[in-house]
């Protein structure tokens, strides 16, 4: 199932946001995708990734200006309101199993960076 | 034991006040009511610390630095203290003593005007102290003759000392040297009699002495040993002190030494009238004789601290008053504990020298042996008594140290747990001794003053929680008295952690195995900009919101370089990477500078306009200025360029830095100011603005004594006085209140300055990571002591190069949002969403609340249901 839905959401939407120079390294911007805020990130090895945008502790859109890092292997951003990371890969908290934002599909072409449809949660 | 038992005190002296305290800690109180009955007019004060009251005496809290209990009460309701006020009789058949309480004391019932009243005892105990002993010396009574023992005697010394140009001790002991220090402050010309041979002669061998008599000469003070007083001269005024050389008859020449002011401290006697009167036995030399429990002749009396003499001896230091505080306390809880003689051991600083005897110090052991190291140059005297034993290795008897004690915390608690010393223990004493390094058995005592074994310290620490030096001082009470011990009690704490494989990790975060300090050096030393080129050197990984904001922090504080510059900008914490600070809805509050709280009506006027025109809610802040709130992100620049159009700037409210500087008015409009306290706020918070430090700091000036700005609530506090200004640093309010110290008196504006500007940036560069100033100043080895060798004798040399740091600081300021309106790529990162800049964020709303605006809290999603 999840690779039809996939395959439809690649053909349906994806969403350019801005120019991946535009999001400065191990920092964040915020998008609006679809109606929805979008956290997307560059880490220090020039990869980008999406996450919603909203704190699911303070229920505020503030994400994309948490502090960009690692926790281990994990490429991380810890929320600027209560300092919990999360995973720039999957959207969990790695401070608490129970929460978690949805992460979105991400690709860069000719320079711009594209955020496509939020993952299934892993 | 259905009804109450009575206790009544007889004394509030340190004694009096620890058997009051641990009653309350130990449950005591639970089963008995107290009554403690002070003579003196305040509760327990610090007679240890007693010539410390003159360096707090200026601004007139001399009495609160040095009292044991702030407040003049014990929180436990079942104690009442009764100040001003003597027991004249004990009743032994009738159980009571009758209290005389002067006209002075009022707010008590007890103290009508000259009130008689007497009460009823289960449990007496004696705590009355000992009496200053004034030798028969004709002319000991003239005006101008003093002993060193209570507060009031200090004011009657400082009284007089105001029109004398010279004075004399006699007694050159421990306590007649401290009160030669107090002559010393009050700018006399200091001289000490000592009938001995040389000075201290209880604690000190002859050496020792004579490496003490050259430091203390160095300060000016002239010592005349081996001499005995004959006469105290003057009419009906002290004119000088006649003596001649001990062992001569009556009548040999004699010389006079000139002065108007002389100190008898030739020893102290116990204060055993009391008992006498009531029949209790007394040892041959004075002194309430009492069992090992403490316990006198009448089994429902008690007698401790230096009124008693267990086993016929009595113990003129606190320590051992201590002890026996605690064993009554012990016994009438039906506990085991007894006192049985105590640790006589000494360290302290005596005129800025310090001096340690401890255990044998004499060699008295049979077969014991002495080793030396003297450096005459240095004024250095080290002596190790040591054992050989059967085996061939060496025990610790005792020793002693003058002008260098800092092995004093190793050394002492050696003695008692009878430990082979190394084959080498020379190495123990050698000028910086060879990295020798010893186990400790666990019952060995560290800190005497409180009788904390190394035992107890390891259970604070492994069952008690306490995870550092600080909480272990607090649960244990080691160190907190005359601290001596807090390296040692460091070092067990560390070794400790380290031996269960929690390396006490100092390090910052996963990423980096160094402390904040560390890590300051490090960037200090190979001059790095970026945090990229820090972690590939010294860390791992990419950072975290632990490592990058203190990294920042440090960038900041050695650079002038702007927060938001790239590459910086995302190290900032929250409030840092938008110069403004976030609020539960996301929205931010602005809060311009108004230096020392001075602001003129136009720009009072722009601020509500401003607010006014984006909606914002404003607030008076605790810090003079005013809060604006509700800003969304995109709108801060424009927010800014109204302000500093009108001439405002950033005010810092969101960094790890100078917050404010408040003031009271000050001498410009108050009537009762001295100096003018906002201009001084005005000029310290423009000269400290911008400054990044390991937590945020706060200043406050006061125009007088009255403190209206509560300047020692701050993390620098100056009280302006008729000679200039006090210091004080350390205070903060918060979730721990801490009152600011005083760090040096009477200061001019330019010395303030300096002084501030070397606390400043030794703080900048030696504290944790979110550790204020009271805490690190408390963490510091030697404490507050240490901060001012540091900062006002310049003790490390550092003055000049922090001072040209801060120059370097002040010099390369600029105002930060200026910067970044004037900057289009810094002003690039204030957009909600990039792809759609006009839009606002529509998870913020607001509603309206007494005329203002008012956040809606976010609806309550469940956390955890990813969307």
């Amino acid at each position: 199932m999840t690779a039809t839905r996939t395959t439809q959401m690649t053909e349906m939407t994806w969403t350019a946001v801005c120019a991946v120079d535009a999001i400065p390294l191990e920092g964040g911007v915020a998008a609006l995708v679809d109606g929805q805020a979008v956290a997307v990130f560059r880490t220090h090895d020039g990869s980008v990734h999406a996450l919603g945008n909203i704190d699911p502790f303070s229920q505020t859109s503030v994400l994309s200006r948490g502090i960009v890092g690692s926790r281990g292997d994990a490429p991380v951003v810890s929320s600027p309101m209560y300092k919990q990371a999360f995973d720039l890969r999957t959207g969990r908290c790695l401070d608490d199993d129970s929460a978690g934002v949805p992460a979105y599909d991400v690709a860069v072409v000719d320079g711009r960076v594209l955020v496509g449809a939020p993952r299934e949660a892993t | 034991m259905s009804k109450r038992q009575r206790i009544v005190v007889v004394g509030h002296g340190m004694v009096g006040h620890r058997f009051a305290q641990a009653a309350v800690e130990r449950g005591l109180t639970e089963t008995h009511d107290v009554l403690v009955v002070g003579e003196e007019p305040r509760a327990a004060y610090d007679r240890v610390a007693l010539t410390s009251w003159f360096s707090h005496a200026a601004d007139g809290d001399g009495d609160e630095a040095l009292t044991l209990l702030p407040g003049g009460a014990y929180d436990d309701p079942r104690v009442r203290l009764v100040l001003d006020s003597v027991v004249t009789e004990v009743d032994r058949a009738e159980r009571t003593v009758t209290v005389v309480s002067p006209p002075a004391a009022v707010g008590d019932p007890l103290a009508h005007p000259g009130a008689v009243t007497v009460h009823e005892y289960d449990v007496l105990v004696l705590a009355t102290g000992a009496a200053p002993f004034v030798p028969p010396v004709p002319g000991r009574g003239l005006a101008g003759c003093f002993v060193y023992r209570t507060i009031e005697d200090l004011q009657a010394i400082k009284a007089a000392s105001a029109t004398a140009t010279s004075g004399i001790v006699i007694g050159g002991g421990l306590l007649g040297l401290e009160a030669a220090n107090a002559l010393v402050q009050l700018g006399l010309d200091t001289h000490v009699v000592e009938m001995a041979p040389r000075l201290m002669p209880v604690q000190l061998d002859d050496a020792a002495g004579s490496t003490l008599v050259r430091h203390i000469e160095r300060l000016g003070v002239t010592a005349h040993t081996d001499v005995l007083t004959e006469e105290v001269e003057g009419d009906d005024r002290v004119t000088g002190l006649r003596m001649r050389p001990a062992g001569t008859e009556q009548g040999a020449p004699t010389t006079t030494v000139e002065a108007q002011v002389v100190v008898f401290s030739a020893g102290i006697r116990p204060r055993d009238a009391l008992a006498r009167e009531c029949d209790l036995a007394v040892a041959e030399r004075g002194g309430v004789l009492v069992d090992e429990q403490c316990r006198t002749s009448d089994p429902a009396i008690f007698a401790i601290g230096e009124c008693a003499a267990p086993g016929g001896t009595m113990y003129g230091l606190v320590a051992p008053g201590y002890a026996m505080a605690e064993v009554v306390v012990d016994a009438l809880l039906d506990g085991p504990g007894t006192f049985t003689g105590a640790d006589m051991s000494t360290k302290l600083k005596l005129l800025g020298v310090d001096v340690a005897s401890f255990g044998d110090a004499f060699a008295r052991t049979p077969d014991s042996l002495e080793l030396v190291y003297s450096d005459a140059v240095a004024g250095v005297y080290k002596k190790l008594v040591v054992a050989e034993s059967d085996a061939g290795s060496f025990r610790l008897l005792g020793g002693i140290l003058v002008g260098d004690a800092s092995a004093y915390g190793v050394l002492r608690p050696m003695v008692s747990s009878g430990l082979a010393l190394p084959d080498n223990p020379e190495q123990l004493i050698l000028p910086a001794g060879g990295g020798v390094r010893l186990g400790m058995p666990d019952d060995a005592q560290v800190c005497s003053c409180n009788d904390v074994t190394k035992a107890d310290i390891l259970h604070a620490v492994t069952e008690q929680g306490c995870e550092d030096v600080a909480a272990v001082k607090q649960c244990t009470r080691a160190g907190s008295t005359c601290g001596s011990c807090v390296p040692t009690v460091k070092n067990l704490v560390e070794e400790h952690f380290a031996s269960v494989g929690k390396v006490v990790d100092k390090g910052l975060c996963e990423h980096f195995r160094l402390t904040r300090q560390e890590l300051f050096d490090v960037v200090a030393v190979h001059g790095y900009r970026r945090f990229d080129d820090i972690v590939e050197a010294h860390g791992t990984g990419r950072g975290c919101d632990v490592c990058k904001p203190a990294i920042a922090s440090i960038l900041a504080s050695q650079t002038s370089t702007h927060v938001l510059e790239r590459g910086t900008a995302e190290l900032q914490d929250t409030n840092d990477a938008y110069l403004a600070n976030i609020q539960r809805n996301g929205t931010y509050s602005v809060v311009p500078r108004i230096p020392g709280g001075e602001i003129t009506p136009e720009k009072l006027i722009v601020i509500g306009e401003v607010a006014r025109d984006f909606d914002l809610y404003t607030k008076i802040t605790g810090g003079q200025r005013i809060d604006l709130f509700g800003a969304r992100m995109e709108q801060l620049p424009a927010i800014w360029r109204r302000l500093v159009d009108a001439g405002f700037e950033s005010g810092h409210a969101y960094g790890k830095s100078l917050r404010t500087v408040k003031s009271c008015v000050g001498s410009t409009w108050c009537r009762y100011g001295v100096q003018d306290s906002v201009g001084l706020a005005i000029a310290l918070e423009l000269r400290y603005r911008g400054l990044r430090s390991p937590h945020k700091l706060k200043g406050g000036v006061s125009g007088c004594a009255r403190e209206c700005a509560e300047a020692r609530g701050k993390d620098f506090g100056v009280i302006a006085t008729e000679k200039g200004w006090n210091l004080y640093v350390g205070g903060n309010g918060g979730a721990k209140p801490a009152h600011a110290r005083l760090l040096a008196g009477d200061v001019d504006t330019g010395t303030l300055v300096s002084y501030l500007d070397r606390f400043l940036m030794y703080y900048v560069r030696t504290a944790d990571r979110l550790q204020r100033t009271s805490t690190w100043i408390e963490q510091l080895d030697g404490g507050l002591d240490r901060v001012r060798e540091v900062v006002v004798d310049d003790a490390l040399g550092l003055g000049a190069e922090l001072e040209a740091e801060m120059a370097r600081h002040v010099g390369g300021y600029a105002d930060e949002w200026r910067a970044t309106l004037e900057d289009p790529e810094k002003l690039a990162r204030f957009v909600t969403f990039v792809n759609a800049p006009d839009t606002p964020d529509p998870t913020v709303s607001f509603t309206t609340e007494r005329d203002q605006i008012q956040p809606i809290a976010p609806a309550l999603i469940p956390v955890g249901a990813p969307a």
